[in-house]
């Protein structure tokens, strides 16, 4: 066990490397952050000042090195456009962002999984048609188009629901939530069904599929044959045994919905980590970037791992690979 | 029975006071796309951080309604001497956190604007230093003679010494610090809001200052209570949430959403010029562009070529289809907001196809050439559509234009390498006088504070030139006639093809009174809410 998590970790640090690498080298291409931080006015000794203070005079290569030294010990220096520590503000922005994925997450699976469950019984139904057209439109639609839809609904016509914002958030310590006011968890609904409509249709055709395919094994049919009730045959048999590549899939998810809440995050104004990079961006602010990035890396590769000790766990041939089975 | 009476009575009584409550707080939600960057005022010299900083903070001098100068913290100015202005300051003034304002926080003040780590040195570029003569009144001297230093120090606000040296804030913030600046998320101003709340890209909030000495002054008759700003990045979105009342006030909103918004029953639109203008700027100084299918010679430094393109441009197609008639098409520099302006030289060259291409067969292209327009997609309204335009308007009379528009950050490096052949730029003029823009964009670039350093199509014309010059130093009507020079030059020798000035809609709640300001800056002290 032990060793299996040490060589996955080995495996996860070039990754990190290389993608520190590429996002870094991409950076010479966003724009030229002095000019942006002059303005309109300034002469030319002011403007080689700035360059040197930015450390953008050395080679490409020593500020590639100084940029992984710092970012091992979690210093990403000072961000060009806010002047403010760079993982302080993503500290101070990523409750917003987890918060949102978290419920985008429960609004897919909540959702999904009994959608999937029902088209996967009633194939015929008008209901699972519907379902099913539903899921065509949640996977075809930008989101940016079913956030403005949404708010187009809900905020302008029936004015239920607000249109940017968290609404009233509550501090705990560092960390700041929107789930212990009325105001913030009204503020949560759109922005989190934009966000999890795409991964809700994902699993809700995978439920169905997994259903459909379990639904023909034998053990299945055997079950029936014992004359058990249909409801004991379709979630205690047949849905438990979809479960575990929906698990996976629903888990690899999460840090897609982290990863792709920018776009979210743009239409509904959320100030979450992707509000903060897609700002960025327009201001080559380069520490915030690398750092996002990075840090979106590392959330990805986190995830591979957890995923892999789960496998670990349910599928007893890794173990039996490494010699070490019964 | 007498026991509901009263509870009805005392929740009627309950409900009155709310509404009184309601009626004495005069909140404003502002939305704008973009949110401060710092709030250390002599930082960063862009619009979104002074148009919040200056409900906070006063300049010496203000500006009223029509950008004309009026008193602000100094009640008076003269020049002494040529090289020295002297200031009378207004007494009983305090700043938000209780000091006194006196002539030591104006030295100061000063100093900390010609520090190197200041974005504000255009607005102080004459200034050899600042001396407090008594406790209200300073002397600015100059190194040389600067007749429109008053329009310059309406740019520069004035900050409390004692507060900036407490809190180690005596220069503005460095790219160099590790640590934050106090000031890039505090401030302590004389002015007529005082910031409460500030969360970076989420919101400030700012209350009214009871205290400010302009409540008693004539034409302050704003009633606002407090200012809720909430950055709103996408265009959609901000209109939404003014519709559904959400926000009260959107400095910016998309002009596709105008006729909307102006129909809707509870919104307003409100627009006014701009003191911003599109022009095309060539590159008049290379012996071979850099991006033409040319070989061994400048088409652009050719002025015949020059007029056909501008000839070729149909003005009133773009402000009709593409601006929605949110344009004032223009033939000269800067708008009339703009000291300096002659009206006599706003003339522009008539749209002519034919002439167009008569003009480049003489200058010896009868085929045309082709050209790789450089423009940005997220600066100006509407910026890459008008470059489309005017790339099918050219190709109409040969000269095949290839577009190549990119998002503001790549834009603004690519031309500060002088790395094109031509391209759309605007040009605000925050000194409201046309040396602003003369120097910045037409000076021949040596080097000197602000000569040259947006002339990205490097023009070099010495009688141009020898004209800043005599902006630079002269006076009254000998400076005008600089200046009308100059503008008949730039008519004349077409550096640039004109375009428009922009015009600015504002969009609010119909319950709000707010006059519009050609800067694009909203002044809460002037808003009433109904």
């Amino acid at each position: 066990m032990f060793s299996f998590i040490v060589s996955r970790l080995l495996q996860a640090l070039p990754v990190m490397l290389v993608v520190s690498f590429i996002s870094f080298a991409m950076f010479a291409y966003v724009g030229d952050p002095v000019a942006i931080m002059l303005g309109q006015d300034f002469t030319e000794a002011q403007r080689q000042a700035l360059i040197t203070d930015l450390g953008l005079d050395k080679p490409f290569f020593v500020q590639f090195l100084s940029f992984l030294g710092n970012a091992a010990q979690g210093e990403f220096g000072l961000s060009y456009r806010l002047s403010r520590p760079v993982a302080e503000l993503i500290a101070e922005r990523a409750p917003a962002t987890l918060e949102l994925a978290l419920c985008a997450a429960i609004v897919a699976l909540a959702v999904g999984v009994p959608m999937g469950v029902y088209t996967g019984l009633y194939r015929n139904s008008w209901l699972s048609r519907f379902f099913l057209t539903f899921s065509l439109v949640g996977v075809s639609l930008p989101t940016f188009l079913i956030g403005i839809l949404l708010i187009l609904t809900f905020s302008v016509w029936l004015g239920w629901l607000p249109s940017f914002g968290r609404g009233d958030v509550v501090r705990l310590g560092w960390w700041s939530t929107g789930f212990l006011t009325w105001g913030g968890l009204k503020a949560l609904i759109l922005p989190a069904i934009t966000l999890g409509l795409f991964q809700l249709t994902l699993i809700m055709r995978l439920v169905r599929s997994e259903m459909m395919e379990v639904l023909r094994t034998d053990y299945i049919k055997f079950a029936r044959a014992r004359g058990l009730p249909n409801r004991a045959v379709h979630f205690g048999h047949a849905l438990k045994n979809t479960l575990v590549p929906v698990i996976t899939i629903a888990g690899l998810q999460l840090g897609a919905i982290i990863a792709f809440a920018i776009v979210t995050e743009t239409v509904f104004q959320w100030p979450g980590m992707g509000l903060l990079f897609i700002q960025s961006v327009g201001s080559a602010d380069i520490p915030v970037m690398a750092a996002y990035l990075m840090m979106i890396a590392l959330v990805f590769v986190t995830i591979n791992l957890v995923v892999d000790l789960l496998y670990y766990a349910v599928d007893p041939r890794l173990r039996i690979g490494r010699g070490k089975g019964h | 029975m007498m026991r509901r009476m009263m509870l009805a009575a005392a929740m009627l009584l309950g409900l009155g006071m709310a509404a009184d409550a309601l009626a004495q707080a005069r909140v404003v939600r502002w939305a704008a796309s973009g949110d401060p960057n710092t709030l250390d005022p002599h930082s960063q010299n862009v619009g979104t951080v002074s148009m919040v900083l200056r409900q906070i903070y006063d300049p010496l001098i203000a500006r009223n309604q029509r950008l004309g100068l009026e008193p602000g913290l100094a009640l008076s100015w003269t020049q002494v001497e040529p090289n020295r202005w002297r200031f009378v300051l207004r007494q009983g003034v305090k700043f938000h956190e209780g000091e006194d304002f006196s002539a030591e926080d104006v030295v100061f003040s000063i100093t900390r604007a010609l520090a190197p780590t200041s974005n504000f040195g255009i607005f102080v570029d004459t200034i050899e230093r600042a001396e407090a003569v008594d406790r209200f009144t300073v002397d600015i001297v100059t190194k040389t003679v600067d007749p429109i230093l008053p329009n310059k120090l309406a740019s520069i606000f004035m900050v409390s010494k004692g507060w900036s040296e407490r809190h180690n804030a005596t220069r503005p913030q460095n790219t160099r610090q590790r640590e934050e600046m106090h000031t890039v998320r505090n401030t302590n101003g004389t002015g007529a809001f005082r910031m409460t709340a500030r969360e970076p890209d989420v919101r400030t909030v700012l209350s009214r200052n009871p205290d400010w000495w302009g409540w008693r002054e004539a034409g302050n008759v704003g009633n606002v209570t407090e200012i809720q700003f909430r950055p709103i990045a996408s265009d959609a979105t901000r209109v939404a949430a003014l519709l559904s009342g959400e926000v009260d006030f959107v400095l910016d909103p998309p002009i596709q959403d105008l006729n909307r918004l102006r129909n809707a029953p509870n919104t307003r639109v409100v627009e006014g010029p701009e003191v911003r203008t599109l022009f095309i700027a060539m590159d008049t100084f290379r012996d071979e562009l850099l991006y033409s299918d040319v070989r061994g010679r400048n088409p652009l430094r050719d002025l015949r070529v020059r007029q056909a393109l501008y000839h070729a441009i149909d003005i009133a197609a773009i402000q009709r289809t593409i601006m929605r008639g949110q344009s004032v098409p223009t033939g000269t520099l800067f708008p009339e907001q703009v000291q300096g302006f002659v009206r006599e030289e706003d003339v522009r060259l008539p749209f002519d196809a034919a002439r167009a291409r008569a003009l480049l067969a003489e200058a010896g292209y009868p085929k045309g050439f082709e050209i790789t327009l450089d423009c940005s997609n997220n600066r100006y309204v509407n910026d890459e559509q008008i470059c489309q335009a005017i790339a099918a308007m050219w190709a109409r009379v040969g000269v095949r234009t290839r577009l190549n528009s990119m998002p503001i950050a790549p834009f603004f490096a690519k031309i500060q390498r002088d790395d094109t052949s031509i391209f759309m730029l605007g040009w605000g003029v925050p000194t409201l006088d046309g040396l602003y823009s003369f120097q910045s964009l037409l000076a021949t670039r040596n080097g000197a504070q602000g000569d040259g350093i947006w002339n990205h199509g490097r023009y070099s014309n010495p009688q141009m030139d020898a004209l800043v010059q005599r902006m630079k130093t002269q006076q009254g009507a000998e400076r005008q006639a600089a200046m009308r020079e100059a503008l008949r030059l730039y008519r004349e020798d077409v550096p640039h093809i004109p375009l428009h000035h922009q015009v600015v809609p504002w969009a609010m709640r119909s319950n709000i009174q707010m006059p519009h300001m050609a800067n694009n800056e909203p002044q809460f002290r002037w808003a009433v809410v109904n």
